[in-house]
């Protein structure tokens, strides 16, 4: 699956564990969530970076612990249209503090990386051809936003508050 | 009126501009139409029977002369000629083809209208008052936090891909006009012990295959927390709501299997932690929000004029209409005009592009440009000087919107149905049409008092039949359409769902079902001022259900 990261097509450098396989030793790994939680530290103490690979109907503060020690969160979107993965990534983002790779994976449109991104994702895994090509003109689509996320976009309200004018609503809107 | 500025525009513009690039991806066969569907969706267009439907979005009701102009022109150019006013108070075109849809979409932007948010399992259109500013009593213009609320929820990423779509209404008076209790979030701006003005908060109402009145959650919630409560609501039902049912993926149904309580305990959990936080309403964008709505500069003037007396004493018709369509404005000397889309035998709701420009025409001259318009599919001039009010008749009687049926029992709330819509199960445009034949008689009418009817094509309810106070349900039985009527329900302060009064009645029957209820009420009530739905509450269901079972 191609990966974007930062906005750049990128080398996945992580290896999917699954429930029941021998975590490498060395390797930069992908684990899925229970696995992790069963044996985190064990997991954690590993000489190379590690990710989650957390669902979407599961608390994310079960990770607060380990979040200072984990290299990439995957939230999963089985579906476009199910949109729980947003929450959980504004919270791990602004909750919890979150600093590492945030990923999405699963069901993703090129019409939702700007969302993703506004959420706090700064990775996704995508599926269309074309898709990688089109996420600067994805993201460059608009430049107004009313709400703020906690990503760098300033919300209108503020803008409109910061600019410097002499003018009345009335001629504003003209 | 709020005024659009180079932010609100820009984000129009874009959206065009992204619509237009999406439906070249449909017409070129780059999408399918399952890909496409999301897509449109965010801009309101609905694939229907016939054809592809644009919902355009009329924040709280609000349109300005100019507005409603260019959709007469959409209307005309791009359309067959007409449009129709929905129950959250926006506007559908039913027949624009896909490839005019970016042209269309384009002049409704250079008028600042557009179909964000009235499609999709987002934040709807936040509906309101439709005398919002201008009703007497009221705490404040509640159109301000509307528009917050708006801007605020307006391609919000976290809450475009909710569990299923969310509706927002606001009221800032006693008297509800905004059924809020039957919203995903209700919201009552009222005013607490010490006089300070903030929200009651209700969460959980809807109406649809599985209605329920909403339970308040926070009887005081500061304005300066408006935000960050509905916020935390969202974030909440965004992962908690159920999403393997789509019958079962509305707020109401979390609400009611947590329980409100243990629901408002976990909104608390998610709110404290943002609550002083960015979220904070800053008054000086509270400040800026209200600065952009504009009242008119109303003159002084005495109330009841001359004119106005003269007129009422020699025109039957006149004085008819003054009695029910015009309502006491909270200036004195003007008035509050409400114009019904109602005529005997129309579909509740439409108007023409000669309709809507000759209304608009009247705006300009009469309210001071600006038009409203009712969750109850009417439109309302909401600053006329009351010296104005004989001109204004003749001009709105000219056009077809001045049947003073206001309130009363031909003033029936539809949804288009399976005239038009893909999920209806039956027809509820020609049921309202006969119902309106059949009550044609003014003064009848008049005699019956307040009598809402509310039809549905479908369990959706999008005609929110389950608060008409006589309520019309289309089902299918064997590939035939039936209906089932309820009685009792209310949609203001008092919300109740209907009682249904027994089995559903074939589509030739149900005028004459509805006819009886009405004469059943007639004999029942104690004297001529118990309306219909105070009889119910006092009589139950069982008294109705004989009379028109005896018969039928």
């Amino acid at each position: 699956m191609p990966l974007i990261k930062n906005g750049r097509p990128a080398e996945d450098r992580y290896v999917r564990v699954l429930d029941d396989a021998p975590i490498p030793d060395g390797v930069p790994v992908i684990v899925p969530a229970a696995r992790f939680l069963a044996d985190a530290d064990e997991v954690l103490r590993r000489d190379a970076p590690t990710g989650v690979e957390w669902p979407n109907n599961r608390n994310v503060a079960a990770l607060e612990p380990y979040l200072g020690r984990l290299a990439v969160i995957v939230l999963s979107f089985p579906n476009f249209k199910d949109g729980r993965g947003y929450s959980q990534a504004r919270l791990l983002r602004e909750r919890y503090g979150f600093v590492g790779e945030l990923r999405a994976a699963g069901q993703i449109l090129r019409d939702q990386f700007l969302f993703l991104v506004r959420a706090g994702f700064d990775a996704m895994e995508v599926a269309k051809p074309g898709d990688v090509e089109a996420y600067a003109s994805a993201l460059g689509r608009y430049s107004v936003f009313y709400q703020g996320t906690g990503d760098d976009r300033s919300p209108a309200m503020r803008r409109r508050l910061a600019r410097v004018t002499n003018a009345t609503p009335r001629e504003m809107a003209r | 009126m709020y005024l659009y500025d180079d932010f609100d525009r820009t984000l129009v513009a874009e959206r065009v501009a992204d619509f237009r690039d999406q439906v070249r991806r449909r017409l070129s066969g780059e999408l399918t139409e399952e890909e496409f569907k999301p897509l449109r969706l965010m801009n309101g267009i609905y694939l229907q029977l016939h054809a592809y439907m644009a919902r355009i979005s009329i924040p709280y009701g609000t349109l300005s002369s100019e507005q409603l102009r260019m959709l007469a022109h959409v209307g005309r150019r791009y359309d067959r000629g007409y449009g129709h006013f929905t129950t959250r108070q926006n506007m559908q075109f039913n027949w624009i083809k896909l490839e005019d849809l970016p042209d269309a979409m384009a002049d409704l932007a250079r008028a600042g209208l557009h179909g964000m948010q009235t499609s999709g399992n987002c934040v709807r259109n936040v509906t309101t008052d439709q005398w919002a500013g201008v009703a007497a009593g009221e705490v404040e213009d509640p159109r301000i936090w509307a528009e917050l609320l708006r801007q605020h929820c307006t391609m919000h990423p976290e809450f475009t891909f909710l569990p299923r779509k969310f509706k927002i209404a606001l009221t800032a008076c006693n008297h509800d006009r905004a059924a809020i209790k039957v919203h995903d979030i209700g919201l009552r701006l009222h005013r607490n012990g010490a006089g300070e003005a903030g929200f009651e908060v209700i969460v959980g109402g809807g109406l649809g295959r599985t209605p329920f009145i909403g339970k308040t959650i926070k009887p005081f919630l500061p304005k300066r927390d408006l935000v960050s409560y509905v916020e935390a609501i969202l974030r909440v039902y965004n992962q908690a709501g159920r999403r393997d049912n789509i019958y079962k993926a509305r707020i109401k149904i979390l609400v009611h299997d947590l329980g409100a309580e243990a629901f408002a305990k976990a909104v608390e959990a998610e709110w404290l932690p943002i609550k002083d936080g960015p979220l904070a309403l800053d008054p000086a964008v509270v400040a800026d929000i209200a600065a952009r709505f504009c009242y008119p500069d109303y003159a002084r003037l005495e109330d009841d004029p001359p004119e106005l007396a003269r007129l009422r004493e020699t025109d039957r018709r006149f004085a008819a209409w003054l009695d029910n369509a015009v309502t006491n404005h909270k200036v004195p000397g003007h008035a509050i005009v409400t114009l019904s889309l109602k005529p005997e035998g129309g579909p509740p709701g439409d108007a023409t592009s000669e309709q809507m420009e000759a209304i608009a025409d009247l705006a300009d001259r009469y309210s001071f440009g600006e038009i409203r318009v009712c969750h109850e599919q009417n439109l309302v001039l909401p600053h006329v000087a009351q010296r104005d009010l004989p001109a204004l008749w003749r001009a709105l009687d000219a056009v077809g919107v001045a049947t003073p049926n206001v309130g009363l029992v031909s003033d029936i709330i539809a949804c288009p149905g399976l005239d038009y819509c893909s999920l209806a199960n039956a027809r509820a445009i020609p049921v309202a049409q006969e119902l309106t034949r059949r009550f044609r008689d003014l003064e009848l009418a008049r005699g019956l008092g307040r009598l809402h009817i509310n039809i549905s094509g479908c369990i959706n309810a999008c005609g929110h039949h389950h608060v008409g106070h006589i309520g019309i349900l289309g089902v299918e039985k064997n590939g035939e359409e039936f209906y089932q009527i309820t009685i009792g329900g209310r949609a203001d302060e008092k919300a109740e769902l209907g009682a249904l009064i027994g089995p559903a009645v074939p589509y030739g029957q149900v005028a004459d079902v509805v006819e009886d209820i009405v004469a059943a009420y007639v004999e029942l009530r104690e004297r001529p001022d118990e309306s219909f739905v105070q009889t119910v509450k006092r009589l139950g269901v069982e008294p109705f259900k004989e009379r028109v079972y005896a018969t039928h």
